[in-house]
């Protein structure tokens, strides 16, 4: 690439690093400036968002060319980092790149003063996450790849805990670091298994490995356990749900939108690069895992009272569908079938990208209604279109992403998934053939079901009337904040519409880890997005676009040409009864009630009901996870059992320390006898 | 005619699917008894069919068997009973619809992955629907399991007995006449005693909710 | 992109525009008749259209523009469902822009939208009526996906041109699978066009409507536009049955004068398709609302065997 920078020298990998490098200085010039919250807000984070934007566009080019690496003398004396930019980091840095700047320009607007942590360490926290966010996408040896990992772990604990002097926001960030904990035990185990004994942790020599099935798969199952257990999936799912919450809404958008598919990333870099063979019931395994995700998250959602608790899992749904494609596109691998292998990575990686985009979207709004309304239950929301119009229209935009309908990027992805899930008659065996079309069955119903959940999220905080009194007190975003928004949803709609140019930069990745892309016949066929061929299918958002707006206008003009556009505005319609109130609205619980009804034994319901006699009868009802009942606090109880047994071992007593030691010795010298 | 018989064949054996689908999931006694009458003449149609692309007069004795006691016959009986008992509506069933109808999705892909290679193998005309076969006597089981009342158990042992002549035909061409005699024979027998049967526990419990007869076991 | 691809393109959508009321009159006469009533006349829905389009719009004071411009945007999505649907020629420019797939998706956009704006007036009918479309919503797309994967398995692609083209050139055949998905085809468009038994598209007992309180609060225009987009929901549900289950005479790209005899032939088929809608009305009676989860479940189900069918006995 020719510029004509005298820095012409450097390549993107050097690039890349500057990002990095100058990420982590402005969170040390956070710290120095612990209390200056003006200084913090209006420049420090500006500048996360410039650096953001130079990784956007590095990523971007870095993505058409060649593998960059590079030795870092740092870390250990003889374990130098050791970096890498290929073309599936270059695809992830994209992501990290595009969603932090929205993000970053959101937070700048976002503090206020007064917020629990000082506003410099939270800049340091921030910028360390997201620092060590890209390192781990460009990490070429295990080492490097923990530090990161760990690194990325603990940052992301001092963001669930900026309010930490409330007791269920510190649970929720000890749930969320026990559990990243064992999934990093998890990946450990991986790496030291890909190593394949022989010393050498880089991943150059991880891909010279042939490992036997068995230690293959064990591997594989490793690492869908340790990535699983970041990313969200069941069982492994339990942190999501508390700690997104619980984080300010900055953070829960970079968690849900970056942080869930850097494990993805994980997964992806073991199961397709690392590993050299695939066998085919990985595949079936990540599948089903993922439907099951997928299927779990959206019927939890449709039935949260709470705003975040309804976006967090809902992006477990999403990451269930991720992992639904990823083990499709294993499965098509196993069988040496590339073309429809490349077509549901496509899909998988267009759903990352997509998913990474609204979401972040719909949490910085769930940030804005916070801090206008002070509520985060969704019983207390409603007609906040009418105060705040800014967030309104562009959650609108997110709304319709995440529902996966057409002209946004959520249904770009599912299209090709489904697509991808169509061709499939071909596969060997029977079984797998007839599993395909019910798996296709799920996906749709999963799908179905997010609209649902997004028409009540929209529905019930910003249509309608305002339940409580206050609400007509709430403000509209700043602009840092309406920036961020917007640049999310230009991300949005980018992908939505232009769908060929962003398979354009997916196929070099897709090229590379499965040998096939679709660029080719994309790029075939100018505005039409077409897998395969015209006749088998093909979808073109901008016509679609085109079509409704033409028809759109030419019905408004026609309308007012021959008859006419009078209003008139009355009080809404009474049936008779004149004493309306907001709260003859639908709530959200009452929204969700037929779905808690049909999917009745997922739940663990809780119900208090009123009786005659009570003198103030009061309803509720909670629906709650059964794995967290029936896994968890099991688990919990046994190792509480197994640790008080091991207690015994204390004795308080120094003979008794010291008759350890003694017996000890004897079976050590007896061993070395033998 | 005959070129289009495999193809008829399949259809009716779709048909035959979809009605014992369409039990399960039905409430209502009376409907029970027609969709299982539809389900009979369909399988009277694909034994002539059969028996016409095959050339073997077997089959049409074996259609004739069937339309006389599952068409004609026994439908009239239940009726007749029903009246008497003055039985029209269901109680809730052991699982609800939804997840009964789950289960049948998993009876049929199980049946279905079951019956594949062997149909590959078979030089049957109808040798494909052997799966459909199968997965039609899993739901007529099935449907005995979850019902609660005696006379949409009667009917889902009736209906596996139809997927049971379905399967032979298809596969085999028909059974030996012997069993096939044998068969009809012991079905009508069967519903006789059944029918003697529902009226001895309507007698003793008031009603004929299986569930009363728990109350013989022994505490 | 040919001359008579754009001029068969405008011709289905005029046709579309126009005949899709008289559609619904059709049925409402057929009922009347059959339930021994006095028949409202076969012109009435366009007399209704007229008379609304000319009164003062009365909107509630609060009422946002995401209702104001809901009747449009779900007209527009009806009108565009109707112009990728082959309903007189196979030949149309604007099929690429989508298949199948998306057509449920547009089906989706427009059901969100009406679920939205229902919701934004804030009373207790509006509210009502957008958790039982979204219900219905949410079992019945996957239903409808489900039938059109069942023919694309059967013709090998999602565009629902290729798939009227194949269908209607085979030699026939019969496909057990095409049973099945057309079963499950007409609960799923019984519960999405508001028909008995899932919704009384006459009732005027709020606890008992789902399109009905959906739309409760609109006025003059943009009730005629919500109205008119109805009838084009049929009217497009209607061909997609044809065009799948019964492709014969849609004219082809090759066959310019076979557009002659297409439309009276699509009538006559969509009038004999009304004919038994409202038979099916007759014969039934509305469910109660939390039986209808069972119901689109059970074609949900029903469609998801006929896939498995499909893939049991090959290609059909």
């Amino acid at each position: 690439m020719t510029s004509s920078l005298h820095l012409a020298t450097w390549v993107h990998l050097d690039w890349v690093l500057v990002v990095v490098l100058a990420w982590l200085l402005i969170g040390v010039l956070g710290v120095l400036a612990l209390r200056r919250f003006r200084l913090v807000a209006m420049v420090l984070f500006p500048l996360g968002v410039v650096f953001s934007l130079l990784l956007l566009g590095v990523a971007l080019s870095a993505v058409f060319s060649g593998p960059e690496t590079a030795i870092l003398p740092l870390g250990l004396p003889q374990l130098p980092f050791h970096l890498r930019l290929d073309s599936l980091s270059a695809f992830f840095l994209i992501l990290i790149g595009g969603v932090s700047a929205g993000v970053s320009a959101f937070a700048a607007g976002y503090f206020r003063q007064g917020e629990g942590t000082p506003p410099g360490l939270i800049c340091l926290e921030y910028h360390v996450f997201l620092a060590s966010i890209a390192m781990v996408v460009l990490a070429d040896d295990a080492y490097v790849f923990m530090v990161a990992w760990e690194t990325m772990a603990f940052s992301s604990f001092f963001l669930v805990l900026v309010n930490h002097r409330i007791p269920e926001i510190r649970n929720a960030g000890y749930l969320y670091m026990l559990i990243a904990h064992i999934g990093a035990l998890g990946i450990l185990l991986c790496f030291g298994l890909l190593q394949a004994n022989t010393g050498d942790y880089t991943f150059a020599n991880m891909r010279a490995q042939h490992l036997t099935p068995f230690w293959g798969s064990l591997a594989f199952v490793l690492a869908v356990f340790g990535f699983g257990a970041k990313a969200g999936l069941l069982p492994l799912h339990v942190w999501l749900p508390e700690a997104h919450p619980a984080a300010p809404s900055p953070f829960s958008a970079l968690m849900s939108g970056v942080m869930l598919k850097i494990a993805l990333y994980g997964l992806l870099r073991v199961a397709f690069d690392l590993l050299q063979e695939q066998i085919w019931w990985w595949g079936v395994l990540l599948m089903g895992l993922g439907l099951v995700t997928a299927v779990f998250g959206v019927v939890f959602s449709t039935v949260q009272v709470e705003m975040k608790r309804l976006l967090a899992y809902s992006s477990i749904e999403n990451i269930g569908l991720m992992c639904a494609g990823l083990g499709l596109s294993l499965l098509f691998l196993a069988y040496d079938m590339k073309a429809l292998s490349a077509l549901a990575l496509t899909a998988a990686m267009y759903q990352m990208l997509a998913h990474a985009f609204f979401k972040s979207l719909l949490f910085c709004s769930t940030g804005a209604v916070m801090h206008a309304t002070g509520e985060r239950s969704l019983g207390k929301l409603g007609g906040l279109m009418r105060y705040m119009p800014w967030v309104a229209w562009t959650t609108l935009i997110g709304v319709l992403a995440c529902a996966g309908l057409p002209l946004f990027g959520g249904f770009v992805a599912e299209w090709l998934l489904l697509q991808s899930f169509l061709f499939t008659t071909g596969l060997p065996s029977f079984f797998l053939d007839m599993l395909v079309p019910v798996m296709a069955a799920l996906i749709a119903l999963v799908a179905a079901l997010s609209g649902y959940t997004m028409v009540k999220y929209f529905g019930v905080i910003f249509l309608g009337q305002p339940r409580e009194e206050s609400l007509s007190h709430a403000h509209d975003a700043g602009s840092w904040e309406r920036l961020g928004m917007l640049w999310l949803v230009l991300g949005c709609v980018v992908l939505g519409l232009f769908p060929n140019q962003v398979i354009a930069v997916i196929d070099p990745t897709t090229r590379w880890l499965v040998g096939a892309g679709l660029a080719h016949t994309v790029a075939d066929n100018g505005w039409l997005l077409v897998p395969v061929s015209v006749e088998r299918a093909s979808y073109a958002p901008t016509i679609f676009l085109l079509g409704v707006l033409a028809s759109f206008g030419l019905a408004f003009v026609l309308v007012r040409k021959l008859y006419h556009g009078r209003l008139r505005r009355v009080p809404p319609w009474d049936c008779g009864y004149p004493w309306q109130t907001p709260r003859m609205q639908d709530t959200a619980e009452g929204f969700g009630q037929p779905i808690r009804q049909i999917f009745e034994p997922f739940f663990r319901m809780k119900r208090q009901l009123p009786s005659a006699f009570d003198p103030q009868p009061s309803y509720k009802v909670t629906a709650e996870d059964p794995l967290w009942y029936g896994l968890y606090l099991p688990l919990a109880a046994l190792v509480e059992r197994i640790s008080r047994i091991v207690g015994l071992l204390q004795q308080g007593r120094i003979s008794v320390y010291l008759m350890y030691s003694f017996v000890t010795l004897i079976v050590v010298l007896l061993v070395v006898k033998r | 005619m005959i070129k289009f018989a495999p193809q008829l064949i399949n259809l009716f054996a779709t048909l035959i699917l979809l009605l014992s689908f369409a039990m399960i999931s039905q409430r209502r006694i009376v409907s029970l008894i027609n969709l299982f009458m539809m389900q009979g003449v369909a399988l009277v149609i694909t034994s002539f069919l059969l028996g016409y692309a095959t050339h073997q007069p077997d089959l049409y004795v074996s259609g004739g068997i069937t339309l006389v006691l599952k068409v004609i016959l026994i439908p009239w009986m239940l009726h007749r009973l029903i009246r008497k008992l003055n039985v029209r509506w269901d109680v809730e069933t052991l699982l609800n619809v939804p997840t009964t109808m789950l289960v049948g999705i998993a009876l049929v892909i199980f049946s279905f992955s079951l019956a594949l290679p062997v149909s590959r193998l078979s030089d049957a005309l109808a040798g494909g629907s052997l799966g459909i076969a199968l997965a039609c006597i899993l739901l007529s089981f099935m449907m005995m399991i979850t019902r609660s009342k005696a006379v949409p158990q009667v009917i889902g042992f009736l209906s596996m007995e139809n997927g049971l002549i379905f399967a032979a035909t298809a596969v085999t061409n028909g059974m030996p006449m012997i069993v096939e005699f044998g068969i009809a024979l012991d079905v009508l027998v069967g519903v006789l005693i059944l029918g003697v049967f529902m009226f001895q526990i309507r007698e003793k419990f008031d009603t004929l909710d299986i569930h009363h007869l728990e109350k013989l076991k022994e505490e | 992109m040919s001359w008579l691809g754009v001029f068969s393109q405008l011709l289905a959508l005029v046709t579309a525009l126009l005949l899709a009321p008289l559609l619904t009159g059709w049925v409402n006469q057929c009922r009347a008749l059959l339930q021994n009533k006095s028949a409202p006349g076969l012109l009435q829905p366009y007399r209704m259209l007229h008379k609304l389009f000319n009164k003062e719009s009365v909107m509630a004071e609060h009422a946002s523009p995401l209702y104001r411009t809901a009747p449009y945007i779900i007209f527009s999505c009806m009108l565009l469902a109707c112009a990728i649907v082959p309903t007189l020629s196979t030949d149309l420019p604007l099929s690429p822009a989508a298949d199948a797939i998306a057509l449920v998706g547009l089906f989706a956009l427009a059901r969100v939208f009406i679920s939205l704006a229902a919701m934004d007036v804030g009373t207790a009918f509006g509210s009502l009526g957008a958790r039982r479309e979204m219900l219905v919503g949410f079992l019945a797309e996957p239903a409808l996906l489900m039938v059109l994967f069942c023919a694309s398995m059967i013709t090998r692609s999602t565009s629902l041109t290729t798939m009227v083209e194949t269908l209607a050139h085979r030699e026939l055949a019969i496909y057990p699978s095409l049973l099945l998905a057309g079963v499950a085809f007409v609960m799923v468009s019984l519960a999405e066009n508001a028909r008995v038994p899932v919704d009384n598209p006459d009732t005027h007992l709020e606890l008992t409507m789902i399109h009905e309180a959906l739309i409760l609060e609109y006025s003059a225009r943009h009730l005629a536009l919500l109205e008119w987009a109805a009838s084009l929901k049929l009217f497009a549900y209607s061909c997609i049955g044809l065009a799948l289950f019964f492709p014969w005479g849609v004219a082809d790209a090759n066959a310019p004068l076979a557009l002659l005899p297409a439309l009276p032939v699509l009538v006559i088929k969509l009038a004999i398709g009304g004919v038994m809608l409202a038979l099916i009305e007759t014969l039934s009676a509305k469910m109660r609302i939390f039986r209808v989860p069972e119901f689109l479940g059970t074609a949900f189900l029903i469609a998801v065997i006929g896939l498995l069918v499909n893939v049991l006995l090959g290609a059909g």
